[in-house]
């Protein structure tokens, strides 16, 4: 295929509205996303940035999408890294659905290139972003590595 | 922790089988393939590819999605991840990878 994309899944034991309220709110993603918190008005056409705790801007973008607590669009550019920021904007999707006692949450990033740097980037921290999100619902606690930003990064 | 356990198993069962690591190794390597590339150079019949794709999905180490009419399938290592912080300390994380490196590079890449 002509573009670059991950693809990932994972089931959670939560509701629909608890995993939304998880993946939006501040006091939520500090604890599984390496510390960072999401500033934006969700709404459509709205400005998003994910913030690194010591304050810088990991990345930005917009709201393309938003039905809550079903689906999310972002519009997505890394700004602190000069060789993936020129790489200009990918795409990112959540899309929670109810199974049973559980979510099924997919999450997929992708670009408009070929052997895209910024989502090979993106595909070291997905994982570890997503079980910590998991073990954050299901257990109250989430994972030590899952709750600060890298050192040096 | 019933389902949590249930989970575990089928991933294990599904990394369990030389064949369904070759299918992940070869997913690794090139994310996103319709079937008919996952068969090409394997040596497997079409058929062993589909029924072991069918068990890495129950799973939920591989995950597809349609484009148009074409199915593709793509590696997700979210199952891997949570079965590795289980059981790693997180002090050992640095010098795992070192070791993992070393082994790398004395051993070359072929098995990882």
């Amino acid at each position: 295929m002509a573009d670059s994309r991950f693809v990932y899944v994972t089931y959670i034991r939560t509701t629909p509205e608890k995993l939304w309220q998880a993946l939006t709110e501040p006091e939520f993603t500090r604890q599984f996303w390496v510390g960072c918190w999401q500033e934006s008005e969700w709404k459509p056409g709205a400005s998003w940035r994910l913030m690194i705790p010591d304050g810088r801007v990991a990345d930005g973008g917009e709201i393309l999408e938003i039905e809550p607590p079903k689906r999310l669009a972002l519009r997505w550019r890394n700004e602190f890294k000069p060789e993936l920021r020129e790489e200009g904007y990918s795409r990112m999707t959540y899309e929670l659905e109810p199974m049973g006692e559980a979510v099924k949450l997919t999450v997929i990033h992708e670009m408009e290139r070929p052997g895209s740097k910024f989502i090979e980037a993106v595909s070291n921290g997905w994982p570890m972003i997503l079980s910590g999100l998991k073990t954050l619902l299901e257990t109250g606690k989430s994972f030590e590595a899952s709750r600060h930003w890298p050192k040096g990064m | 922790m019933k389902a949590v356990a249930a989970d575990a198993d089928k991933v294990f069962k599904a990394l369990a089988d030389p064949g369904r690591r070759l299918l992940l190794d070869r997913l690794h390597a090139d994310n996103g393939q319709t079937l008919t590339q996952l068969c090409e150079h394997l040596p497997m019949s079409r058929q062993a590819v589909t029924k072991h794709l069918k068990l890495l999905e129950e799973a939920t180490l591989v995950v597809t999605i349609w484009r148009g009419r074409e199915k593709f399938h793509y590696l997700n290592p979210v199952p891997i991840h949570e079965m590795a912080e289980r059981w790693i300390h997180k002090y050992e994380r640095g010098r795992l990878r070192v070791l993992a490196e070393l082994k790398k590079n004395l051993e070359g890449d072929s098995n990882g």
